[in-house]
Parts: structure tokens; sequence; C-alpha cells
């Protein structure tokens, strides 16, 4: 470490490189191969999936696993397997937008705190503690109180309360990134601060984010099946991880199959995402070891 | 100390204050009205009025939020729409239930993650280590209400060793206890793994520090060493991230007492939520939003005094 830049990630124009160091990394490969089956199979649910996910069959329901039905069925004979598939649907339709859309803000926010006068700063660091001052699912039920359920309310509020995990870290990295020797050297060759930022600041806060963001996607998937398991997010018969358990939970003393079918996809995107960031975290910047999860 | 204490509790407050705004103004900002959303369609203009009146909702948003911090340093949060009865008494009443979960969750998991992280620090990439580290990563992965379902299925419903409902007869505290293994189970389960693995990176680190190294080079016994010098700043982490991960906790006890139809907080939230009942529901984020700052607060405080470095940065 010769001065305070070095340890910055590597520039986006690397990221064959990067990828080079994640399938060699078990962990990383692992990872990479979870997270491609549940993305490809939601992406291709409607030729992954042998069955209709909301077509009711009668005389097959309640049925454990066999061939016809992998995972069997549930009380109005919908295949499991083919809800669990389609289920991955509903998980990325809301984790990806969330995640985008906290990234944005809080890029922007972060960075206007890390360049920017000090009252500024002050300020917006006093609007990311009050957003995380509330418990994320009690902030999300009580709006859902209000507007009723739905799937745009549950992206809504996850993204807002995520938005100070992002904005915190762009602004710590933006804050160590102004006093770097090549910012000065800009700034002196008359550079407007719009071009520090998104040609300088940007590129360099990008590979943390993206650590951030693996890290995270397993939370806002689980907070959308927890909501769903509540009642309080997709609407029935569309099928979601969160929805397919609370039909299990219903049918808990009947079968035990949705339940174990329902909570898998979970378990599998956690882990999957998890290994991804964490091997991600060891080629993008080793210092950020330890600083992840929760 | 006292500085930094009296500092601390000030930005609490002012981070309550704004949080309570927020909150009042975004529900007063999105679509929807809790009006309509607890008289229902068929509602009378001459019932809407009474009710608009009744919770202040017809006098201008300043007014508004005036009267509702005015009200609430009194401890009134509302009446309750059905029984009549004041919101912060039925909140209070559901309060040492959730808080009894969390805290027992959170206990056992951070004796059993401590203890666990630390044997992985002394015992560094020994197979006990590994197996610590592979375990821990395994039980990260599972969400607390995925826990919950499962265990409810196994221990509850298969095997039948523990009750599937309720949180226990009262005072039959051997009942309660029995009653609270799975729910804490559940909520504790991710915790053990997360500060397994904490506890066991900031170890690492505090011993090749160099008061540790100095430490050792005075011949101090090893057991010490880990005990007294770096295990001692190795717990300040935790201490972090338990504060921090109050919000967490508190979702995971949502999830959870539905699941174990336990009466709490998440459970009294659900439920008025079914019934329509809007002052409960708000009152009841509300007392969260409260328990999640002062426990951000009070773990930044006893990091304060158990590490002086945090005191003198300041």
């Amino acid at each position: 470490m010769t001065d305070t830049a070095v340890s910055l990630p590597k520039p986006r124009s690397e990221l064959g490189e990067i990828f080079h160091h994640l399938v060699r990394d078990p962990l990383g490969l692992a990872g990479l191969i979870i997270v491609t089956l549940i993305v490809a199979s939601a992406l291709f649910a409607p030729w992954i999936a042998p069955y209709d996910p909301v077509a009711m069959n009668i005389p097959d329901r309640l049925q454990g696993p066999n061939l016809a039905h992998l995972m069997g069925t549930d009380q109005l004979g919908r295949d499991t397997f083919s809800r669990v598939i389609w289920g991955g649907r509903v998980a990325l339709q809301v984790a990806l937008p969330t995640i985008a859309g906290a990234i944005a803000i809080g890029l922007v926010l972060g960075m206007i705190a890390g360049y920017g006068p000090k009252w500024l700063d002050n300020l917006i660091v006093l609007f990311f503690d009050t957003v995380r001052s509330f418990p994320t699912v009690m902030f999300a039920l009580a709006v859902v109180a209000l507007v009723g359920p739905s799937l745009n309310t549950v992206i809504l509020v996850i993204m807002v309360t995520s938005i100070p995990t992002y904005g915190r870290v762009v602004r710590t990295l933006t804050q160590s990134l102004k006093e770097a020797e090549f910012i000065t050297a800009e700034k002196s060759l008359g550079a407007s601060t719009a071009r520090i930022m998104f040609i300088h600041i940007v590129p360099n806060v990008l590979g943390p984010l993206a650590v951030l963001a693996a890290m995270d996607i397993p939370t806002v998937v689980g907070l959308e099946a927890g909501l769903s398991f509540l009642g309080m997010g997709v609407k029935p018969p569309t099928p979601s991880w969160g929805s397919l358990l609370n039909d299990g939970y219903s049918l808990i003393r009947n079968t035990p199959w949705i339940i174990i079918a329902g909570g898998i996809p979970l378990i599998l995107t956690t882990l999957g995402f998890t290994f991804l960031g964490e091997a991600l975290r060891d080629v993008v910047d080793p210092k950020l070891r330890g600083k992840g999860g929760k | 100390m006292l500085t930094y204490i009296l500092r601390r509790l000030g930005l609490a407050a002012v981070i309550t204050v704004l949080a309570v705004t927020l909150l009042f103004l975004i529900i007063h900002m999105i679509p929807g009205d809790p009006i309509s959303t607890m008289l229902g369609p068929k509602a009378s203009p001459e019932m809407r009025a009474a009710l608009e009146a009744r919770m202040g909702l017809d006098k201008p948003l300043i007014a508004q939020i005036g009267l509702f911090f005015a009200n609430m340093l009194r401890g009134d949060l509302g009446m309750d729409v059905f029984s009549n009865r004041p919101v912060t008494t039925i909140v209070l009443g559901q309060i040492p239930y959730t808080l009894t979960l969390i805290l027992v969750s959170i206990l056992w998991s951070a004796v059993l993650g401590i203890a666990l992280g630390c044997y992985s620090a002394v015992n560094r990439n020994s197979l006990g280590d590994r197996l610590t580290g592979v375990l821990s990563v395994s039980v990260i992965a599972v969400p607390a209400f995925v826990v919950s379902l499962y265990s409810l299925l196994l221990f509850a419903v298969k095997l039948q060793w523990f009750p599937a409902i309720g949180a226990g007869e009262p005072g039959d505290w051997g009942d309660q206890l029995h009653h609270l293994v799975l729910p804490s189970l559940a909520i504790g389960l991710s915790w053990v793994g997360y500060i397994a693995r904490l506890v066991r990176a900031s170890m690492l680190e505090v011993m090749g520090e160099g008061h540790v190294r100095t430490a050792r080079a005075f011949g101090l016994p090893e057991r010490r060493i880990t005990f007294g010098y770096a295990l001692r700043l190795a717990i300040l982490p935790t201490v972090t991230v338990i504060g921090v991960g109050m919000g967490f906790l508190l979702s995971a006890a949502v999830f959870t007492e539905i699941v174990f139809s336990r009466p709490g907080l998440g459970k009294l939230v659900i439920d008025s939520i079914t019934t329509r009942n809007y002052p409960v529901v708000m009152g009841s984020v509300l007392f969260s939003t409260l328990i999640f700052v002062a426990s951000t607060t009070l773990a930044d405080i006893i990091n304060a005094i158990l590490d002086p470095r945090i005191r003198a940065g300041k």
C-alpha cells in the first residue's frame, strides 16, 4: 500500500479478469452455478415448468413427490415444482428493481455526501440514520396496511430502507477518493465536478457496490417471500416462494412436502448469492473482508 | 465518557423525532386514506367526518404532527377502533412477549457463536475450524421464517417434542420455556453462524496486534491472552452487530410469532391489519422503531465503555 487509492477495485475493462478469478475460487464457482441455475429457471420458467402453475387438477390433490409431480401437489392439485420454478420470477421481479433503485439513489446521495459541503454531508447522513431506524418488516406492514397488499408496495418499501446500506459505503469511498492524487491532478487541470464524479468516482465505487448487492439480494428475496407468506405481497393465485410456504403452512398437518419445497429455493438463493458475494469481495477488494452480511 | 454518552443520546433523540415525522409524512403522502381503509367503501359521509375528527385528520398537516408529538409525549397514541382501549396499553401488553423471544434468541446464539468463533480462531485451520466455517455459512443461509416452518414441521407436528402454538401458561415458567424453544431456535440459528464468523475474524485480527504480541512477549499465559485481551476486543463488533441487527431480529420475530401463533408485536400488527385496526398498526410500528433506536444507541454506548479508543476518537 503506497497511497490511499491503491486498494480500490479494478476498472471495468477487467471484467473478464474478475470472472476468471471467480471461477477459480471453488466457493465463487459454486455460487456462480447456483445463481445461474436460479436465474435461468426463472427466465425460462414457461419452458422448464412441466405444468401450468395455476392450473387446478382436483383428482391429483395433495400428492407426495412422484414421477408425474416431482414435488407433489397442493390442495387444488397444482404442481408444486412448477410453482417453485415460476416463484423464482416473482423473487427476481422484486429483487432486481429494488436493488437497482437503492443503488442508484444511494450512489447519488452517497457521492453528494462524500464530495459536497459538510452541512449537506451531515444532513444526508442524518437521513440515512433515520431511514435505517425503521425495522423494515414493521415499516412495510404499516404501508401495506394503508395501501393494501401489492408487489409494488413491497418493492418501494424495501428500496427506500435499503438506500442507506449503499449510500454509506459510497460516501466513505468518495471521501477517501476525494483526497487521492489523481483526483487532485484532475481538479488542477480544471475538470468539472460532474466529470470527476461520473468519470472517476463512479467506476471506482461500482466494485464494492456489486459485492454489497450480491449479499443484499438474499435479504430482499427473503423479505418478499416473508411478506407474501404473511399475505402482504403477491396476490393469489400468483405463485411465489412465500405464498407457497403459506399454502404449506395451512396444510402442515396434511402434507409436509409443500413447506419443504417452498423453503429449498430460498435456502439455495441465499447460499448462492452469499458464496458469489464473498468470492467477488475477495477479488474486488480484499479490504472489505468481514464487512458484508446482515 | 459522560460527554460521549450525552451526545449519543442526543443523536438518538433527533433520529427518533425525524423517524416519527418521516413515518407520519409517508403515511400521509401515499395514496389511500386510513378512513376508507378502516370504514370500508360503504361508509356514510357522516361516519367519515366523525372518524376524521376523532383522529384529528381534519386539521392541517403541521397541526396534526404537533398534536401527534404532544400526544405521544403524554403516552397517548389514540384509541383502538374496536375495543376503545388506549393503543399504548395494548401495544405495551404485547412488547414483553416479543422482547423475551428476541433476548432469549440472541442470548443463546451469542454464547454459542462466541464460543465457536473463539475456538475457531485459537485452533485456526484445524478440522474443527473448517467444520465450524462450513456450518456457519450453511445456517446463515436459512431465513428465520424458513427455519420456523421447518422446525414446526419436524419438532412440533411430526415428532411432537415441542408445542406448536402459543406462549405457554402464564405463571408456569417451565411451560413458557418449553414454548420458547422452537421460536428462539428459528430466530437465533443464523446468528450463531454469523457471530461465530465475526468473532473468529476479529479475534484473528486482534491477536496479530501489538498489545497482544507484547503480552505474549511478557510471558503471560496463553489462556489469559485469549480471554483477557483478545476476546474482550473481539467481542466489540458483535455488540455493534447485535445492536444494529435489532431491526432484523424484530422482523424475524414478526414471522416467528405468526408461524407459532405466539402473542407479541408481530402477531398484533398482522391481526390489526386484517381487522383494519389502523391506530394499533401505527402504534406497534412506532414502538418497534423506538426499540430499534434504543438498541443501536445502547450498543454504541456499550462499545464506548468497552473500548477506550472509540471515546477518544469522538
